[in-house]
């Protein structure tokens, strides 16, 4: 007996794409990837689209007009199972840096014609608005992390995504920390694994990119960093990026910078 | 025997004498012998373990210093060739490595197969070990080896290693073997031990002590001249020198008291407002020996695969059971680090859990250093 194959759709909310494209970056596994489910609706990659229902959507992007907070509840009712790939959708993404803000200025500052543009005042994580089976973090997602979580989805298992510090991932890569050995500001003990340590493993300290990890202790690091020579200016930019919106960089942003 | 008199001259007893200039000679048998060689290389501005081809790579003119939170390489011309006591990388990652895969499966037309990887190819010889990581290796020894289940892969890894230790003459900022009875010069489980004498002048040499059967066999043929009195006793000031110098102390006796009758402190709150739950102290560490394992499988479900990885009992997954996580603040999760290394492990292995190292201290990014807190805890007056 053969199943037949389960359906996937993609769909992009306020972003870069820089997710999706992370799909499309499987190159050796793409090929896999189609065989293993039936590509139904990724315009990114094809303007062929299967009508819904979908068995599963990944969702790219974060809410930030009218217009996308009904949509997202369409999404949700076409989808089986829902997963929200990257910072913007599991966050709000840099565009969040605007819940610190006045939209209004903004929209003055930026646009030609401010009339033109219709948005809310603020960027928000789709789980604030639709319920979410799993976030995928990361800015941009790693590509490591979506084949297992599609793995896991096709063989009805829990996909192995640490919610660990990066440091755990930095130390069994056995890069040198570059917060002990350099003195580089790094944010991998307060940020969730998933990235492989990257950064650190080219001598920089980590931005961030996949947001809290599972207990962060954001004010001790920023104690830490301070005292090796970070301003307030820069404290508060630190934790002001990618997941600016996400609750713990969030609290200590507003701690600092004043 | 009851005379101490030293003999007149060369005697086995006090060891042997490698000259500096023949330090490639060990090096080269190592090699000739089959042993992956690893020793101290400075990589990057940090001090790692590598594959050491020749003296000439061991990390020559630097030093480091050490203190909480902080490691820095100096460029300071010394002369000594061991000159930097140890960096964040320990043994453990090559005997108990961080990530390894224990078996993968295959779905075949009738069922599945299984494969284990093989171990390594070549036994290791390990060139630098210090008195602590030696102390740290044998822990470790005891827990994978000896008890009732035999890890397979640290026993691969393990047996048949060839370990050559190089005495302490700089501890660092965050040393205190001294406390834990495991240095600053080796105690027992070495192949060869050498004390590094003289450096910078044309008599560089190294004393060398023999541990092993297979050590005396390499001591013989290399031919190594027998050491004077004279240089035992430099070899001895040395330690003497070094045992004086430790960055940091414990009174390891009245830790375990302490711990014990602190399991309420209020102070765990207070190291809760500091740890960041990071789980470097636990990957530095040479005798934490915990590890996870996770399954994995294709896209196509014909593959499997289980690996084993270092786990941190700073995690939630650690404690994770059906309902939630066990230790869930910060401070039951250091107070449970903390009385694992100096207290639990005296009960389940007759000795203590830390060889007064100092990673944990020096590479915890801010800095929490084991003496200190055991120091703050209130002392056991019962
Ligand atoms: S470099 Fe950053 S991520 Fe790596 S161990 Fe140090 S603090 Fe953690
Ligand atoms: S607890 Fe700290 S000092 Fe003790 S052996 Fe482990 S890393 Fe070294
Ligand atoms: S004691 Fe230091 S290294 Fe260990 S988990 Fe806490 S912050 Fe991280």
């Amino acid at each position: 007996m053969t199943e037949p194959l389960k359906t996937l759709a993609v769909w992009k909310f306020a972003s870069c794409d820089g997710c999706q494209l992370s799909i499309l970056d499987c190159e050796d596994e793409l090929l896999a990837i189609a065989g293993a489910i039936r590509i139904a609706n990724f315009t990114e990659a094809s303007s062929h689209v299967i009508d819904g229902p979908y068995d599963l959507s990944l969702v790219e992007g974060s809410i930030t007009t009218a217009h996308d907070a009904e949509r997202i509840r369409e999404v949700r009712a076409q989808s089986r199972f829902l997963v929200t790939i990257g910072a913007c959708a599991t966050a709000g993404g840099i565009q969040a840096l605007r819940n610190f803000a006045d939209v209004a200025e903004y929209r003055r500052v930026v646009y030609a014609r401010p009339d033109y543009i219709e948005t809310l005042a603020t960027s928000t994580p789709i789980a604030q608005h639709v319920k979410v089976d799993f976030e995928l973090r990361g800015c941009p997602i790693d590509k490591r992390q979506l084949l297992e979580v599609l793995s896991a989805y096709l063989h009805h298992r829990k996909p192995v995504i640490s919610t660990e510090s990066v440091c755990t991932e930095c130390k069994r890569r056995g890069n040198p920390c570059v917060m002990v050995a350099h003195g580089t500001p790094c944010l991998g003990p307060v940020t969730q694994a998933g990235c492989g340590a990257i950064c650190p493993a080219f001598n920089r300290g980590c931005y961030g990119c996949f947001g809290p990890m599972e207990s962060p202790n954001a004010a001790s690091l920023a104690d830490r960093m301070a005292q090796l020579g970070m301003t307030e200016p820069e404290l508060q930019r630190v934790f002001r990026t990618f997941n600016a919106g996400a609750a713990a960089f969030r609290a200590e942003g507003e701690r600092h910078g004043r | 025997m009851t005379s101490n008199d030293p003999p007149a001259s060369p005697t086995a007893e006090a060891g042997h004498i490698l000259p500096a200039a023949h330090f490639d000679a060990l090096l080269t048998l190592l090699h000739e012998d089959g042993f992956d060689v690893r020793g101290p290389r400075v990589q990057g501005g940090a001090l790692e373990i590598g594959k050491l081809p020749n003296a000439a790579a061991l990390p020559q003119g630097c030093s480091a210093t050490q203190e909480p939170g902080a490691w820095r390489l100096q460029h300071t011309g010394t002369p000594a060739w061991f000159g930097i006591t140890h960096g964040g990388m320990s043994w453990k990652a090559l005997l108990h490595p961080a990530r390894t895969r224990l078996w993968s499966a295959e779905r075949t037309a009738d069922g599945f197969s299984v494969h284990e990887d093989a171990g390594p190819a070549k036994p290791f010889a390990f060139i630098g070990v210090r008195a602590c990581d030696l102390r740290a290796i044998a822990v470790q020894d005891n827990v994978l080896q000896r008890g009732p289940y035999v890890d397979a892969v640290y026993n691969a890894r393990r047996n048949g290693a060839f370990l050559v230790t190089v005495d302490c003459a700089e501890p660092s900022g965050t040393c205190f073997c001294v406390s834990m009875g495991s240095g600053p010069a080796a105690g027992s489980g070495y192949d060869l031990a050498l004390t590094e004498l003289d450096a910078g002048s044309a008599s560089h040499r190294f004393l060398v002590r023999t541990g092993s059967r297979a050590g005396e066999a390499v001591v013989q043929r290399l031919g190594l001249c027998e050491a004077t009195h004279q240089d035992s006793a430099s070899a001895k000031a040395i330690v003497e020198g070094a045992s004086a110098r430790m960055g940091r102390s414990m009174d390891a006796t009245a830790a375990r008291a302490t711990l014990s009758a602190n399991r309420e402190s209020p102070h765990w709150q207070d190291v809760a407002q500091r740890c960041l739950s990071c789980g470097n102290c636990t990957m530095v560490c040479p005798t934490c020996f915990c590890t996870t394992v996770e399954d994995t499988s294709d896209l196509s479900g014909d593959i499997a695969e289980r690996w084993r990885l270092w786990d941190s009992c700073f995690t939630f997954g650690f404690t994770h059971v059906a309902g939630g996580t066990v230790r869930e603040s910060a401070g039951a999760r250091y107070r449970h680090w903390i009385s694992h290394k100096l207290l639990n492990l005296h009960e389940q292995f007759d000795e203590s859990g830390c060889v007064g190292c100092g990673r944990c201290i020096t590479w915890c990014p801010v800095g929490i250093d084991i003496t200190a807190e055991v120091a703050a805890l209130p002392q056991d007056v019962s």
